[in-house]
Protein backbone atom coordinates (compact mmCIF):
# COMPACT_ATOMS: atom_id res chain seq x y z
CA UNK A 1 0.00 0.00 0.00
CA UNK A 2 2.95 2.41 0.65
CA UNK A 3 4.86 0.87 -2.20
CA UNK A 4 1.95 2.23 -4.32
CA UNK A 5 0.89 5.51 -2.63
CA UNK A 6 4.76 6.52 -3.15
CA UNK A 7 5.17 5.55 -6.85
CA UNK A 8 0.99 6.92 -7.40
CA UNK A 9 2.68 10.71 -6.15
CA UNK A 10 5.73 10.55 -7.80
CA UNK A 11 3.94 9.57 -11.18
CA UNK A 12 1.34 12.67 -10.16
CA UNK A 13 4.42 14.40 -9.61
CA UNK A 14 6.06 13.97 -12.84
CA UNK A 15 2.96 14.33 -15.15
CA UNK A 16 2.51 17.51 -13.37
CA UNK A 17 6.26 18.28 -14.64
CA UNK A 18 5.86 17.16 -17.70
CA UNK A 19 2.59 19.10 -18.32
CA UNK A 20 4.72 22.45 -16.98
CA UNK A 21 7.45 21.54 -19.14
CA UNK A 22 5.63 21.23 -22.22
CA UNK A 23 3.52 24.18 -21.68
CA UNK A 24 6.19 26.64 -20.70
CA UNK A 25 8.03 25.21 -23.98
CA UNK A 26 5.35 26.21 -25.74
CA UNK A 27 5.24 29.26 -24.60
CA UNK A 28 8.56 30.19 -24.28
CA UNK A 29 9.20 29.04 -28.41
CA UNK A 30 6.63 31.81 -29.08
CA UNK A 31 9.46 34.15 -27.72
CA UNK A 32 11.99 32.59 -29.53
CA UNK A 33 10.78 31.74 -32.77
CA UNK A 34 10.31 35.77 -32.68
CA UNK A 35 14.09 35.95 -31.64
CA UNK A 36 15.23 33.59 -33.96
CA UNK A 37 13.18 34.96 -36.79
CA UNK A 38 14.67 38.57 -35.63
CA UNK A 39 19.02 36.69 -35.68
CA UNK A 40 17.91 35.29 -38.78
CA UNK A 41 17.34 38.39 -40.41
CA UNK A 42 19.56 41.06 -38.48
CA UNK A 43 17.15 42.23 -36.68
CA UNK A 44 16.73 42.32 -32.76
CA UNK A 45 13.20 41.28 -32.38
CA UNK A 46 11.05 41.43 -29.48
CA UNK A 47 13.08 43.14 -26.64
CA UNK A 48 10.80 45.53 -24.53
CA UNK A 49 9.20 43.23 -22.34
CA UNK A 50 11.39 42.99 -19.62
CA UNK A 51 15.21 42.21 -19.86
CA UNK A 52 15.88 41.16 -23.16
CA UNK A 53 11.97 40.79 -24.32
CA UNK A 54 11.58 37.71 -21.47
CA UNK A 55 7.88 38.70 -20.24
CA UNK A 56 7.15 38.92 -24.35
CA UNK A 57 4.93 35.53 -23.72
CA UNK A 58 2.95 36.31 -20.81
CA UNK A 59 2.33 39.79 -22.68
CA UNK A 60 1.14 38.05 -25.51
CA UNK A 61 -0.91 35.92 -23.58
CA UNK A 62 -2.66 38.80 -21.54
CA UNK A 63 -3.67 40.03 -25.17
CA UNK A 64 -4.79 36.62 -26.09
CA UNK A 65 -7.12 37.19 -23.44
CA UNK A 66 -7.85 40.75 -23.22
CA UNK A 67 -9.21 40.20 -27.29
CA UNK A 68 -13.00 39.67 -28.07
CA UNK A 69 -13.77 36.34 -27.80
CA UNK A 70 -15.62 36.14 -31.62
CA UNK A 71 -17.64 33.35 -32.73
CA UNK A 72 -18.85 33.93 -35.70
CA UNK A 73 -23.00 33.72 -36.57
CA UNK A 74 -23.51 30.94 -38.60
CA UNK A 75 -21.01 28.50 -37.30
CA UNK A 76 -21.62 25.52 -35.63
CA UNK A 77 -21.17 27.01 -32.18
CA UNK A 78 -20.26 23.80 -30.03
CA UNK A 79 -17.62 22.50 -32.61
CA UNK A 80 -16.45 25.90 -33.11
CA UNK A 81 -15.09 25.56 -29.53
CA UNK A 82 -14.49 21.89 -29.53
CA UNK A 83 -11.55 22.66 -32.47
CA UNK A 84 -8.77 24.15 -30.50
CA UNK A 85 -10.28 21.95 -27.42
CA UNK A 86 -8.99 19.18 -29.71
CA UNK A 87 -6.59 20.58 -30.56
CA UNK A 88 -4.79 21.35 -27.44
CA UNK A 89 -6.10 18.44 -26.03
CA UNK A 90 -4.32 15.96 -28.83
CA UNK A 91 -1.25 17.83 -28.37
CA UNK A 92 -0.41 17.47 -24.97
CA UNK A 93 -1.42 13.82 -25.00
CA UNK A 94 1.52 12.76 -27.47
CA UNK A 95 4.34 12.77 -24.55
CA UNK A 96 2.61 10.62 -22.50
CA UNK A 97 4.43 7.36 -23.61
CA UNK A 98 7.96 9.40 -24.33
CA UNK A 99 10.62 7.80 -22.19
CA UNK A 100 12.10 11.50 -20.98
CA UNK A 101 14.43 9.69 -18.90
CA UNK A 102 15.80 6.30 -16.87
CA UNK A 103 14.74 4.40 -13.86
CA UNK A 104 14.97 7.07 -10.89
CA UNK A 105 15.45 5.10 -6.89
CA UNK A 106 13.19 6.36 -4.78
CA UNK A 107 15.03 4.24 -2.05
CA UNK A 108 13.26 1.61 0.12
CA UNK A 109 13.57 -0.73 -3.43
CA UNK A 110 10.74 1.50 -5.39
CA UNK A 111 11.85 2.15 -8.66
CA UNK A 112 10.31 4.94 -10.68
CA UNK A 113 10.18 5.47 -14.52
CA UNK A 114 10.83 8.91 -16.28
CA UNK A 115 8.02 8.04 -17.84
CA UNK A 116 3.62 8.78 -18.49
CA UNK A 117 3.02 5.00 -19.17
CA UNK A 118 5.58 2.15 -20.73
CA UNK A 119 2.83 0.98 -23.04
CA UNK A 120 3.75 -2.09 -25.58
CA UNK A 121 1.99 -0.12 -28.50
CA UNK A 122 3.94 2.97 -27.45
CA UNK A 123 4.67 4.49 -30.47
CA UNK A 124 1.49 3.76 -32.25
CA UNK A 125 -0.17 5.72 -29.36
CA UNK A 126 2.04 8.55 -30.52
CA UNK A 127 0.75 7.98 -34.09
CA UNK A 128 -3.11 7.72 -33.25
CA UNK A 129 -2.63 10.91 -31.04
CA UNK A 130 -0.97 13.09 -33.95
CA UNK A 131 -3.71 11.24 -36.60
CA UNK A 132 -6.61 12.42 -33.85
CA UNK A 133 -4.93 15.79 -33.78
CA UNK A 134 -6.15 16.74 -37.30
CA UNK A 135 -9.16 16.59 -36.21
CA UNK A 136 -8.85 19.30 -34.34
CA UNK A 137 -7.92 21.53 -37.25
CA UNK A 138 -10.68 20.30 -39.53
CA UNK A 139 -13.62 20.37 -36.79
CA UNK A 140 -12.23 24.33 -36.39
CA UNK A 141 -12.39 24.70 -40.21
CA UNK A 142 -15.77 23.32 -40.82
CA UNK A 143 -17.30 24.95 -37.77
CA UNK A 144 -16.15 28.88 -39.07
CA UNK A 145 -18.67 28.44 -41.86
CA UNK A 146 -15.99 30.06 -44.01
CA UNK A 147 -14.79 28.44 -47.59
CA UNK A 148 -11.00 29.75 -46.35
CA UNK A 149 -11.46 27.81 -43.43
CA UNK A 150 -12.31 25.06 -44.68
CA UNK A 151 -10.42 24.69 -47.47
CA UNK A 152 -7.68 25.05 -44.77
CA UNK A 153 -8.79 22.20 -42.86
CA UNK A 154 -9.30 19.96 -46.16
CA UNK A 155 -5.47 21.10 -46.85
CA UNK A 156 -4.73 19.80 -43.38
CA UNK A 157 -6.24 16.74 -43.34
CA UNK A 158 -5.18 15.69 -46.80
CA UNK A 159 -1.69 16.75 -46.15
CA UNK A 160 -1.38 14.68 -42.59
CA UNK A 161 -2.65 11.49 -43.99
CA UNK A 162 0.04 11.64 -47.29
CA UNK A 163 2.42 12.04 -44.91
CA UNK A 164 1.71 10.06 -42.24
CA UNK A 165 2.27 7.48 -45.01
CA UNK A 166 5.69 7.66 -45.44
CA UNK A 167 6.17 9.02 -41.65
CA UNK A 168 4.61 5.45 -40.68
CA UNK A 169 7.07 3.40 -43.52
CA UNK A 170 10.15 5.21 -42.03
CA UNK A 171 8.91 4.55 -38.22
CA UNK A 172 8.39 0.46 -39.65
CA UNK A 173 12.66 0.52 -40.14
CA UNK A 174 12.84 1.19 -36.58
CA UNK A 175 10.40 -1.07 -35.87
CA UNK A 176 12.32 -3.56 -37.53
CA UNK A 177 15.34 -2.94 -36.30
CA UNK A 178 13.79 -2.72 -32.41
CA UNK A 179 11.42 -5.44 -32.62
CA UNK A 180 9.12 -3.61 -30.42
CA UNK A 181 7.01 -1.04 -30.71
CA UNK A 182 6.94 0.59 -27.25
CA UNK A 183 8.97 3.43 -27.09
CA UNK A 184 11.41 2.69 -23.68
CA UNK A 185 12.55 -0.51 -25.83
CA UNK A 186 13.33 1.49 -28.72
CA UNK A 187 15.57 3.77 -26.44
CA UNK A 188 17.39 1.03 -25.07
CA UNK A 189 17.91 -0.97 -28.29
CA UNK A 190 19.80 2.69 -28.83
CA UNK A 191 22.37 2.96 -25.40
CA UNK A 192 25.49 3.46 -25.64
CA UNK A 193 25.67 5.17 -28.87
CA UNK A 194 24.22 2.73 -31.01
CA UNK A 195 21.14 5.59 -32.21
CA UNK A 196 19.29 5.19 -34.62
CA UNK A 197 20.54 7.97 -37.06
CA UNK A 198 23.94 6.16 -37.76
CA UNK A 199 21.95 3.05 -39.22
CA UNK A 200 18.54 4.93 -40.63
CA UNK A 201 19.60 8.32 -41.61
CA UNK A 202 17.55 7.90 -44.54
CA UNK A 203 14.86 7.47 -42.66
CA UNK A 204 15.20 9.95 -40.17
CA UNK A 205 15.77 12.64 -43.41
CA UNK A 206 12.13 11.65 -44.08
CA UNK A 207 10.94 11.26 -40.57
CA UNK A 208 12.06 14.86 -40.54
CA UNK A 209 10.15 15.86 -43.30
CA UNK A 210 7.09 14.08 -42.77
CA UNK A 211 7.21 15.84 -38.85
CA UNK A 212 7.26 19.26 -40.56
CA UNK A 213 4.31 18.37 -42.70
CA UNK A 214 2.94 16.87 -39.54
CA UNK A 215 3.70 19.86 -37.54
CA UNK A 216 2.36 22.63 -40.69
CA UNK A 217 5.43 24.14 -40.03
CA UNK A 218 6.79 25.78 -43.10
CA UNK A 219 7.30 24.73 -45.58
CA UNK A 220 4.38 23.07 -45.47
CA UNK A 221 2.28 25.32 -43.97
CA UNK A 222 0.02 25.20 -46.34
CA UNK A 223 -3.24 25.34 -44.07
CA UNK A 224 -2.27 28.59 -42.93
CA UNK A 225 -1.35 29.64 -45.97
CA UNK A 226 -1.77 33.38 -45.57
CA UNK A 227 -1.68 34.77 -49.10
CA UNK A 228 -3.95 32.06 -50.64
CA UNK A 229 -6.38 31.57 -47.46
CA UNK A 230 -6.27 34.78 -45.57
CA UNK A 231 -5.58 32.64 -42.15
CA UNK A 232 -6.09 28.62 -43.36
CA UNK A 233 -8.02 26.58 -40.87
CA UNK A 234 -8.04 29.94 -38.01
CA UNK A 235 -9.52 32.79 -40.02
CA UNK A 236 -12.71 33.09 -37.74
CA UNK A 237 -10.53 32.16 -34.62
CA UNK A 238 -10.17 35.25 -31.85
CA UNK A 239 -9.05 35.48 -28.13
CA UNK A 240 -7.50 32.53 -26.77
CA UNK A 241 -9.08 30.20 -29.47
CA UNK A 242 -6.50 31.17 -31.64
CA UNK A 243 -4.09 31.34 -29.00
CA UNK A 244 -4.74 27.88 -28.29
CA UNK A 245 -4.17 26.64 -31.95
CA UNK A 246 -1.19 28.32 -31.98
CA UNK A 247 0.15 27.00 -28.25
CA UNK A 248 -1.12 23.27 -30.18
CA UNK A 249 1.31 24.40 -32.86
CA UNK A 250 4.60 24.96 -30.58
CA UNK A 251 3.22 21.91 -28.58
CA UNK A 252 3.79 20.22 -31.13
CA UNK A 253 6.88 20.90 -32.51
CA UNK A 254 8.16 20.13 -29.36
CA UNK A 255 6.82 16.59 -28.83
CA UNK A 256 7.62 15.73 -32.40
CA UNK A 257 11.55 16.85 -31.63
CA UNK A 258 10.89 14.77 -28.38
CA UNK A 259 10.01 11.81 -30.69
CA UNK A 260 12.34 12.24 -33.39
CA UNK A 261 15.17 12.65 -30.34
CA UNK A 262 13.58 8.98 -28.78
CA UNK A 263 13.74 7.37 -32.05
CA UNK A 264 16.39 8.31 -34.24
CA UNK A 265 18.91 10.17 -31.47
CA UNK A 266 18.61 7.68 -28.20
CA UNK A 267 16.35 9.07 -26.10
CA UNK A 268 17.52 9.83 -22.92
CA UNK A 269 21.37 8.56 -23.51
CA UNK A 270 24.02 10.47 -23.75
CA UNK A 271 27.91 10.12 -24.07
CA UNK A 272 30.25 9.58 -20.80
CA UNK A 273 26.90 7.92 -19.32
CA UNK A 274 29.70 5.50 -17.26
CA UNK A 275 31.65 8.03 -16.28
CA UNK A 276 29.18 9.67 -14.31
CA UNK A 277 27.36 6.95 -12.88
CA UNK A 278 30.89 5.80 -11.38
CA UNK A 279 31.50 9.40 -9.65
CA UNK A 280 27.91 10.74 -8.60
CA UNK A 281 25.28 7.61 -8.95
CA UNK A 282 22.75 6.33 -10.79
CA UNK A 283 20.17 8.55 -9.66
CA UNK A 284 21.92 11.81 -11.31
CA UNK A 285 23.13 10.25 -14.02
CA UNK A 286 19.60 9.43 -15.24
CA UNK A 287 17.94 13.12 -14.39
CA UNK A 288 21.35 14.18 -16.46
CA UNK A 289 19.75 11.71 -19.19
CA UNK A 290 16.23 13.67 -18.79
CA UNK A 291 17.92 17.04 -19.34
CA UNK A 292 19.56 15.25 -22.24
CA UNK A 293 16.59 14.00 -23.94
CA UNK A 294 14.33 17.64 -23.37
CA UNK A 295 18.01 19.33 -24.44
CA UNK A 296 17.70 17.15 -28.12
CA UNK A 297 13.94 18.10 -28.26
CA UNK A 298 14.80 21.51 -28.08
CA UNK A 299 17.45 21.21 -30.63
CA UNK A 300 14.93 20.17 -33.21
CA UNK A 301 12.31 22.51 -32.27
CA UNK A 302 15.17 25.23 -33.47
CA UNK A 303 16.01 23.36 -36.22
CA UNK A 304 12.01 23.53 -37.09
CA UNK A 305 12.31 27.55 -36.48
CA UNK A 306 15.41 27.23 -38.52
CA UNK A 307 14.00 25.96 -41.26
CA UNK A 308 10.85 27.78 -41.02
CA UNK A 309 12.77 31.27 -41.63
CA UNK A 310 14.92 29.56 -44.61
CA UNK A 311 12.82 27.99 -46.89
CA UNK A 312 9.33 29.06 -48.96
CA UNK A 313 6.56 27.35 -48.71
CA UNK A 314 6.13 24.47 -51.45
CA UNK A 315 2.72 24.89 -53.87
CA UNK A 316 -0.05 22.51 -52.82
CA UNK A 317 0.79 20.22 -55.54
CA UNK A 318 4.43 20.16 -55.09
CA UNK A 319 3.41 18.94 -51.50
CA UNK A 320 1.54 16.30 -53.53
CA UNK A 321 3.95 15.35 -55.49
CA UNK A 322 6.97 15.17 -52.79
CA UNK A 323 4.61 13.43 -50.76
CA UNK A 324 2.90 10.83 -52.98
CA UNK A 325 5.76 10.10 -55.23
CA UNK A 326 9.19 11.48 -53.19
CA UNK A 327 8.78 10.53 -49.83
CA UNK A 328 6.36 6.94 -50.05
CA UNK A 329 8.85 5.09 -52.73
CA UNK A 330 11.96 6.23 -51.01
CA UNK A 331 10.79 4.88 -47.75
CA UNK A 332 9.97 2.22 -49.20
CA UNK A 333 13.33 1.49 -50.34
CA UNK A 334 14.52 2.27 -46.96
CA UNK A 335 12.82 -0.69 -45.42
CA UNK A 336 14.24 -2.99 -48.14
CA UNK A 337 17.20 -1.59 -47.19
CA UNK A 338 17.24 -2.09 -43.91
CA UNK A 339 16.49 -5.35 -44.76
CA UNK A 340 19.66 -5.62 -45.44
CA UNK A 341 21.35 -3.66 -42.78
CA UNK A 342 20.05 -6.19 -40.19
CA UNK A 343 20.25 -8.78 -42.50
CA UNK A 344 23.99 -8.95 -43.58
CA UNK A 345 25.65 -8.96 -40.21
CA UNK A 346 23.62 -11.24 -39.14
CA UNK A 347 24.50 -13.79 -42.19
CA UNK A 348 27.90 -12.64 -42.03
CA UNK A 349 28.85 -12.17 -38.05
CA UNK A 350 29.88 -8.50 -39.03
CA UNK A 351 30.37 -5.85 -36.16
CA UNK A 352 27.88 -3.09 -35.83
CA UNK A 353 30.42 -0.93 -37.78
CA UNK A 354 29.63 -2.36 -41.01
CA UNK A 355 25.50 -2.07 -40.29
CA UNK A 356 26.94 1.41 -40.29
CA UNK A 357 28.82 1.25 -43.48
CA UNK A 358 26.08 -0.60 -44.88
CA UNK A 359 23.41 1.82 -43.80
CA UNK A 360 25.33 5.28 -45.56
CA UNK A 361 26.18 2.56 -48.35
CA UNK A 362 22.23 3.22 -48.99
CA UNK A 363 22.45 6.67 -49.74
CA UNK A 364 24.45 6.50 -52.57
CA UNK A 365 22.79 3.73 -54.03
CA UNK A 366 19.52 5.55 -53.36
CA UNK A 367 21.05 8.48 -55.45
CA UNK A 368 22.05 6.50 -58.24
CA UNK A 369 18.45 4.51 -58.41
CA UNK A 370 16.86 7.85 -58.41
CA UNK A 371 19.43 8.83 -61.20
CA UNK A 372 18.69 5.83 -63.25
CA UNK A 373 14.68 6.71 -63.19
CA UNK A 374 15.29 10.03 -63.42
CA UNK A 375 17.17 9.52 -67.24
CA UNK A 376 14.83 7.61 -68.28
CA UNK A 377 11.28 8.74 -66.96
CA UNK A 378 12.63 12.78 -67.46
CA UNK A 379 14.97 11.91 -70.96
CA UNK A 380 11.59 11.99 -72.99
CA UNK A 381 10.67 15.40 -71.99
CA UNK A 382 11.83 18.27 -74.49
CA UNK A 383 14.06 20.93 -72.87
CA UNK A 384 12.24 24.15 -73.34
CA UNK A 385 13.43 27.73 -73.88
CA UNK A 386 11.80 30.59 -72.46
CA UNK A 387 12.43 34.09 -74.29
CA UNK A 388 12.25 36.64 -71.33
CA UNK B 1 14.02 48.58 -80.66
CA UNK B 2 16.02 47.76 -77.67
CA UNK B 3 16.71 49.85 -74.79
CA UNK B 4 19.71 48.30 -73.45
CA UNK B 5 21.95 45.43 -74.68
CA UNK B 6 21.63 43.74 -71.38
CA UNK B 7 19.04 41.64 -71.76
CA UNK B 8 19.13 38.01 -71.91
CA UNK B 9 17.56 35.13 -73.58
CA UNK B 10 16.94 32.35 -70.44
CA UNK B 11 17.47 28.94 -71.18
CA UNK B 12 15.08 26.95 -68.49
CA UNK B 13 16.13 23.55 -68.70
CA UNK B 14 14.23 20.81 -66.84
CA UNK B 15 16.30 20.35 -63.35
CA UNK B 16 18.65 18.57 -62.92
CA UNK B 17 18.99 15.28 -60.49
CA UNK B 18 20.80 17.53 -57.83
CA UNK B 19 18.28 20.14 -57.92
CA UNK B 20 15.62 17.46 -58.04
CA UNK B 21 16.40 16.23 -54.78
CA UNK B 22 16.08 19.70 -53.27
CA UNK B 23 18.31 18.90 -50.29
CA UNK B 24 21.69 20.02 -51.16
CA UNK B 25 20.11 23.24 -51.89
CA UNK B 26 18.02 23.67 -48.73
CA UNK B 27 21.23 22.56 -46.30
CA UNK B 28 23.12 25.34 -48.70
CA UNK B 29 19.93 27.61 -47.77
CA UNK B 30 20.77 26.90 -44.16
CA UNK B 31 23.87 27.65 -43.85
CA UNK B 32 23.14 31.22 -45.46
CA UNK B 33 20.65 31.45 -42.86
CA UNK B 34 23.19 30.14 -39.76
CA UNK B 35 25.40 32.98 -41.07
CA UNK B 36 23.24 35.31 -40.57
CA UNK B 37 22.18 33.86 -37.22
CA UNK B 38 25.54 34.88 -36.15
CA UNK B 39 25.53 38.61 -37.42
CA UNK B 40 25.32 41.60 -35.31
CA UNK B 41 21.96 42.77 -35.84
CA UNK B 42 21.86 46.33 -38.19
CA UNK B 43 18.77 48.01 -36.00
CA UNK B 44 19.31 51.13 -34.44
CA UNK B 45 16.94 51.27 -31.43
CA UNK B 46 15.72 54.94 -31.81
CA UNK B 47 14.30 56.59 -29.55
CA UNK B 48 17.27 55.28 -27.23
CA UNK B 49 19.85 55.23 -29.86
CA UNK B 50 20.38 57.80 -32.92
CA UNK B 51 21.58 57.69 -35.69
CA UNK B 52 24.73 60.22 -36.97
CA UNK B 53 22.28 62.19 -39.83
CA UNK B 54 25.46 64.07 -41.22
CA UNK B 55 26.47 67.73 -40.97
CA UNK B 56 24.12 69.17 -43.49
CA UNK B 57 21.08 67.51 -42.26
CA UNK B 58 17.86 69.55 -42.22
CA UNK B 59 16.36 70.13 -38.39
CA UNK B 60 15.67 72.71 -35.98
CA UNK B 61 16.06 76.22 -36.69
CA UNK B 62 18.13 78.40 -35.30
CA UNK B 63 18.62 82.19 -35.45
CA UNK B 64 22.35 82.90 -35.01
CA UNK B 65 24.73 85.39 -32.34
CA UNK B 66 27.53 86.57 -33.84
CA UNK B 67 30.78 86.59 -31.90
CA UNK B 68 29.91 89.25 -29.45
CA UNK B 69 26.50 87.98 -28.64
CA UNK B 70 24.26 90.33 -31.09
CA UNK B 71 21.76 89.02 -33.54
CA UNK B 72 22.61 88.62 -36.89
CA UNK B 73 19.11 88.97 -38.48
CA UNK B 74 18.12 92.06 -39.73
CA UNK B 75 14.55 91.49 -40.25
CA UNK B 76 15.23 91.99 -44.31
CA UNK B 77 12.36 89.17 -44.97
CA UNK B 78 14.10 87.54 -47.68
CA UNK B 79 13.77 83.81 -45.77
CA UNK B 80 9.76 84.84 -45.59
CA UNK B 81 9.88 85.04 -49.24
CA UNK B 82 12.23 82.31 -50.06
CA UNK B 83 9.77 79.98 -47.86
CA UNK B 84 8.17 77.92 -49.98
CA UNK B 85 5.64 76.73 -47.74
CA UNK B 86 4.93 80.29 -46.21
CA UNK B 87 5.89 79.41 -42.59
CA UNK B 88 7.74 82.40 -41.92
CA UNK B 89 6.49 85.88 -40.50
CA UNK B 90 8.09 88.66 -38.77
CA UNK B 91 7.61 92.20 -37.84
CA UNK B 92 10.86 94.55 -37.82
CA UNK B 93 12.05 96.96 -35.66
CA UNK B 94 14.72 99.86 -36.10
CA UNK B 95 17.47 99.73 -33.12
CA UNK B 96 17.18 102.16 -30.88
CA UNK B 97 21.02 103.52 -29.13
CA UNK B 98 21.95 101.82 -26.23
CA UNK B 99 20.86 98.30 -28.25
CA UNK B 100 24.01 98.11 -30.38
CA UNK B 101 25.14 95.19 -28.53
CA UNK B 102 21.89 92.79 -28.73
CA UNK B 103 21.25 93.61 -32.53
CA UNK B 104 24.08 93.62 -35.27
CA UNK B 105 22.28 95.53 -37.97
CA UNK B 106 20.43 99.12 -37.10
CA UNK B 107 17.20 96.93 -38.37
CA UNK B 108 16.22 94.04 -36.38
CA UNK B 109 13.30 91.34 -36.17
CA UNK B 110 11.01 92.26 -33.18
CA UNK B 111 9.05 89.19 -33.81
CA UNK B 112 10.49 86.45 -35.14
CA UNK B 113 8.44 83.45 -36.03
CA UNK B 114 8.25 80.15 -37.37
CA UNK B 115 4.77 78.02 -38.32
CA UNK B 116 6.13 74.32 -37.80
CA UNK B 117 3.31 72.63 -38.99
CA UNK B 118 4.00 74.63 -42.33
CA UNK B 119 7.35 74.10 -42.23
CA UNK B 120 8.64 71.63 -44.75
CA UNK B 121 12.72 71.85 -43.62
CA UNK B 122 13.56 72.44 -47.35
CA UNK B 123 16.58 74.96 -46.11
CA UNK B 124 15.77 77.60 -48.33
CA UNK B 125 15.72 79.75 -45.70
CA UNK B 126 19.36 79.25 -44.87
CA UNK B 127 20.10 79.66 -48.57
CA UNK B 128 18.27 83.13 -49.06
CA UNK B 129 19.27 85.02 -45.80
CA UNK B 130 22.46 87.46 -46.73
CA UNK B 131 23.68 88.07 -43.02
CA UNK B 132 23.91 84.07 -42.52
CA UNK B 133 21.53 84.25 -39.81
CA UNK B 134 19.17 81.57 -40.28
CA UNK B 135 20.53 77.57 -39.76
CA UNK B 136 18.67 74.62 -39.81
CA UNK B 137 20.86 72.85 -37.11
CA UNK B 138 22.05 69.34 -37.94
CA UNK B 139 21.81 68.04 -34.44
CA UNK B 140 18.64 68.56 -33.28
CA UNK B 141 15.02 67.83 -34.35
CA UNK B 142 11.94 69.97 -34.29
CA UNK B 143 10.04 67.79 -30.69
CA UNK B 144 6.95 66.77 -31.11
CA UNK B 145 4.06 68.72 -30.88
CA UNK B 146 1.53 68.01 -28.11
CA UNK B 147 -0.64 70.78 -28.21
CA UNK B 148 -1.62 73.39 -31.53
CA UNK B 149 -0.79 76.27 -29.41
CA UNK B 150 2.82 75.32 -29.35
CA UNK B 151 3.41 74.89 -32.99
CA UNK B 152 4.47 78.44 -33.45
CA UNK B 153 8.29 78.70 -32.25
CA UNK B 154 8.87 82.36 -31.34
CA UNK B 155 12.25 83.93 -30.65
CA UNK B 156 12.63 82.46 -27.25
CA UNK B 157 13.24 79.37 -29.25
CA UNK B 158 15.18 79.90 -32.48
CA UNK B 159 17.60 82.80 -31.25
CA UNK B 160 20.72 81.15 -30.14
CA UNK B 161 21.80 80.94 -26.19
CA UNK B 162 24.94 82.14 -25.84
CA UNK B 163 26.02 79.20 -23.04
CA UNK B 164 25.09 76.64 -25.69
CA UNK B 165 26.11 77.74 -29.13
CA UNK B 166 25.60 75.48 -32.66
CA UNK B 167 28.65 74.81 -34.25
CA UNK B 168 28.49 72.85 -37.47
CA UNK B 169 30.74 70.04 -38.24
CA UNK B 170 33.02 71.50 -40.68
CA UNK B 171 32.54 75.00 -39.52
CA UNK B 172 36.10 76.17 -37.98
Amino acid sequence: MELTSTVFTAKAIYVGVIFAITLGVAAYSTYFERIFAAFFQDRVGPDRAGPFGILQPLADAVKMFMKEDFIPANSSKWLFILGPCLSMFTALMTSAVIPFGDTIDLGNGVKFDLQGIDVNIGILWVFGIVSLGVYGILVGGWASNNKYSLLGAIRAASQNISYELAMGLSIISILMMTGSLSTKAIVEAQQNGHWNILYQPVGFILFIICAFAECNRTPFDLPECETELIGGYHTEYSSMKLGFYLFAEYINMFVSGAVMATLYFGGYDYPFYETVVNSFGENVANFIGFGALIGKALFFVFVFMWVRWTLPRFRYDQLMNLGWTGLIPIAMFNVVWTGLIILLPAEFNLSSLASIGIAIAGIPVLVVGLFIYHSIAGGKKKKTALAR
Amino acid sequence: MKLSNRTKVLEQEELTLAERIYLPAIAGGMLTTLKHFFQKPVTIRYPEQKRYLGPIFRGHHILKRDQNGAERCTACGLCAVACPAEAISMVAEERKKGEETLYREEKYAKVYEINMLRCIFCGLCEEACPKEAIFLRHDKMVPVFNDRNEVIFGKDKLVEKMDDRYLRDGWK
